[in-house]
């Protein structure tokens, strides 16, 4: 009877302590604390690296050229966000997990949770790290407002669009690659996957030389679509609004999840 | 007392040579079915993604105005082919100059000097700091063509903009003259003779002390061919990175050359000189045009006489040759290195590592084994996407009636063995990045960063063009070198980089391979070294 009760009481608790369980676990991985600082280490570097190398061009966009370092990061991120469930897999404490926590749905909701906001985190120090970087080079490189650049100010309305949408964009990254590692299980086949899907797309757009094709693939690929948000010049000529662009991103991570979250549910761990 | 008579299994014992490591590593390969797939599929991807690229490909991309997409703006006043002109050995070409000539019936030799080379405004876009600008491979000087058909046999000698004085035949040949610039107070004189099928080209500042330039062999020459004088210039080409949106513009330029002291040997039946434009000049340019004053020729060209470029800001727009199309490499890539890994990672994830390394203690022969078999197996998978995507490609252009940039067989084959190679190479680098790091994640993390972000960072224009050319050579990804399709011409001014669709490499093909080589023999080493110190 107390026993009952007591269960009873606990299933209030089942959230709360589900995100629990699954922060001490991902706390206390070293995996984690080394992804999410090469993550910003990698965004940080590239941008600071690109940013010198510009000259004024006219279209030339500032906050997305202060902000291209986010291209190379988001690969830690997406390992980081597959490592959060395949590491289960592949130890076996998946079983362990599942025991505790039957709701397996809830169970890939705290980690989707948990990885978004750390790697929101991890974001928001990259992504104010490259704009400070951009913000103190270009004016040097000529982006000055003499030549018609607006000096790079998260005060601006289309800069913080493009700051803030990036460190968004790293948690769609992060979301799209859990949903997919729950879906494969196998943290090398995942991170294939997420970075083939992430990368692949682009590339393949430069090629194709049929502008309709092209047109398309960069409206679908989660990563130039995405990346529409980073646009503060020439946004009209744009296949999609930056908002429209995450939204493609956030289509394709809720996809993801989705996916994962059925698969959990329906098959053997 | 009793004799004990030690046991002796009747099974034989067996033989743990190499070849024996080789098959039970082939073994643990060929049997976990996974990994089978994983290679079938990378053909598939990098194939499907070469075959798709094809069958989406124009030849009208390059029409006039403006064209946004992910190589971003490319405006093009550039000349608009829809099919490429081939020149005597095969090769695209371009083939448009203003041409004062008269026919050559058998033997004989002209000279002339050329007192100044100047440019004209640009004649599109007519920006203002580029007024009379004189293109550094504006070319006027004479010229022996077999015949006045377009990409025709042909010597020349000329004066260039800022190259000196150079001897060029056939497109693609270049030979260096008199350095320096032609000018009123240092003329030039120029002189083609003709012996036969050997057309020799000399150069001289006075008139009496003459140089041979080079002597050029032209088999199957007729009696009867073109002679005469010539200018043209090249298009302007304007590139500005604007990362992840290239934008090139064009614009097409004039040369006008000075010529007088013409005069000329052996069998020349006319008297008389006949100017016109020879070839397409690109973009609507001014056709050029002459004018004969007494000795003294003013002779005003555009276009080029140079082997055509492959890239959207160059002169074979509109036509990629088919190491753009094996783009798909690196999806497959991604597939080989997550095999690659796991094949060292998951003994470690399952203890089978101990077992292996019980069976042989020799852990650096293990290791040489698995590289050995991984890279066969890469080599395979990569062999036969490159191939399937070769051929493919033939047949879907053929159908979709796309035209692709021809390329010589020699190179053909050297695409496809070198991005085998690429793709084995990068296995033997991922499986030692994977013996160090014992986690996939790790190393299949390491082996992305390294090969497949550069190269992206490179090929999507991500990063300025400098820093792109810099990642293509000093990381594992200056491998992808391998698969540059066409040579990159000293005398032909063009756009060649690695991004805007161009798809040239800062490293020569076997250069950039090498730079792969050595970062998998440095992480050969590093795997070894760790292999032997560490407990399994």
């Amino acid at each position: 009877m107390s026993l009952a009760l007591r269960a009873g009481q606990r299933s209030h608790l089942a959230w709360a302590e589900t995100i629990h369980a699954e922060w001490t676990k991902l706390r206390t991985l070293a995996s984690t604390g080394w992804l999410l600082l090469g993550a910003v280490a990698l965004t940080v570097t590239v941008s600071a690296v690109t940013v010198p190398a510009a000259t004024v061009a006219p279209g030339l966009d500032p906050a997305k050229l202060s902000l291209t370092g986010i291209q190379a990061g988001q690969a830690a991120v997406a390992i980081l966000a597959v490592l959060v469930i395949s590491n289960e897999y592949s130890t076996g404490m998946i079983r362990v997990t599942l025991t505790a926590m039957p709701r397996r749905h809830m169970v890939l909701a705290a980690k989707a949770a948990l990885v978004g906001g750390l790697v929101s985190a991890a974001g928001a120090v990259a992504v104010l790290a490259s704009v400070l970087a951009g913000r103190l080079i270009l004016p040097g490189r000529g982006f000055t407002p003499a030549n018609g650049y607006q000096l790079l100010s998260l005060g601006n309305g289309p800069d913080l669009r493009a700051a803030c949408g990036s460190v968004l964009y790293f948690a769609l990254v992060a979301l799209l690659a859990l949903g997919i590692a729950t879906a494969v299980r196998d943290s090398a086949v995942a991170i294939g996957a997420v970075l083939a899907l992430l990368y692949l797309i682009p590339i393949a757009a430069v090629v194709v030389s049929n502008q309709h094709w092209q047109r398309h693939l960069e409206q679908i690929g989660p990563m130039s679509a995405g990346l529409y948000i980073q646009a503060t010049v020439g946004v009209r000529a744009q296949p999609l609004t930056p908002w429209q662009g995450l939204g493609v991103l956030a289509l394709w991570a809720a996809g993801a999840l989705v996916l994962g979250g059925l698969v959990l549910s329906f098959r053997d761990a | 007392m009793t004799t004990i008579t030690k046991y002796r299994s009747p099974v034989q014992d067996g033989r743990d040579g190499f070849p024996q490591l080789l098959r039970a590593e082939w073994t643990k390969f060929r049997t976990v079915r996974g990994w089978v797939i994983a290679m079938i599929v990378a053909i598939l991807v990098t194939a499907g993604l070469g075959l798709f690229l094809v069958a989406a490909s124009t030849n009208v991309s390059c029409g006039t105005g403006n064209s946004s997409g992910g190589s971003g703006q490319v405006q093009h006043g550039a000349a608009c082919q829809t099919t490429l002109l081939l020149g005597p050995g095969g090769e695209p070409v371009t083939d448009s100059f203003y041409f004062v000539r008269q026919p050559l019936a058998g033997n004989g030799s002209i000279t002339v000097r050329v007192t100044s080379l100047t440019g004209l405004p640009p004649s599109a876009n007519g920006q203002g700091d580029m007024q009379s600008q004189l293109m550094p491979w504006a070319k006027a000087g004479i010229i022996i063509n077999q015949n006045l058909t377009n990409g025709s046999a042909y010597v020349a000698m000329m004066v260039t903009g800022s190259n000196g004085v150079r001897m060029q035949w056939n497109y693609t040949s270049d030979a260096p003259g008199l350095p320096g610039a032609v000018s009123a107070a240092s003329p030039r004189w120029l002189r083609l003779a003709r012996d036969g099928d050997t057309i020799a080209g000399y150069d001289s500042t006075d008139g009496a002390h003459w140089m041979q330039v080079g002597a050029v062999h032209l088999a199957g020459l007729p009696s009867a061919v073109q002679a005469g004088l010539f200018a043209t210039s090249p298009q302007f080409i304007e590139m500005s990175t604007r990362f992840g949106s290239g934008n090139i513009s064009h614009s097409n330029t004039e040369a006008t050359a000075v010529f007088d002291r013409v005069s000329r040997f052996g069998a020349w039946p006319a008297s008389t000189w006949t100017g016109g434009a020879e070839g397409v000049a690109p973009g609507g340019a001014a056709p050029g045009g002459y004018h004969q004053a007494g000795g003294r020729f003013t002779v005003t060209g555009s276009g080029d006489i140079a082997p055509a470029i492959p890239g959207p800001g160059n002169s074979g727009v509109g036509h990629q040759p088919i190491g753009f199309f094996l783009v798909g490499t690196v999806a497959g890539l991604i597939a080989v290195i997550v095999v690659a890994t796991m094949f060292m990672t998951a003994e470690y994830r399952r203890g089978l590592i101990r077992t292996t390394l019980a069976v042989s203690p020799g852990r650096g022969r293990v290791l040489a084994a698995k590289a050995i078999v991984i890279g066969a197996a890469a080599f395979v998978t990569g062999l036969a996407a490159a191939a399937c995507t070769a051929i493919g490609a033939t047949e879907i252009a053929h159908a979709v009636g796309y035209s692709m940039f021809p390329v010589p067989w020699p190179t053909e084959l050297r695409v496809i063995a070198g991005t085998a190679a690429l793709v084995a190479v990068a296995a033997v680098f991922t499986l030692a990045l994977g013996t160090m790091a014992r986690r996939s994640a790790a190393a299949v993390m390491t082996a992305i960063v390294t090969i497949v972000v550069p190269f992206f960072l490179a090929f999507t224009d991500a990063v300025p063009a400098v820093i792109g050319e810099w990642l293509l050579r000093i990381t594992p990804a200056a491998a992808f070198a391998v698969q540059q399709s066409t040579p990159q011409y000293q005398q032909v001014q063009a756009s060649y980089t690695p991004g805007l669709g161009d798809g040239f490499f800062p490293l020569v093909p076997w250069a950039g391979f090498a730079v792969l080589c050595g970062w998998a023999a440095l992480a050969l080493a590093g795997a070894a070294y760790l292999l032997r110190r560490r407990d399994a």
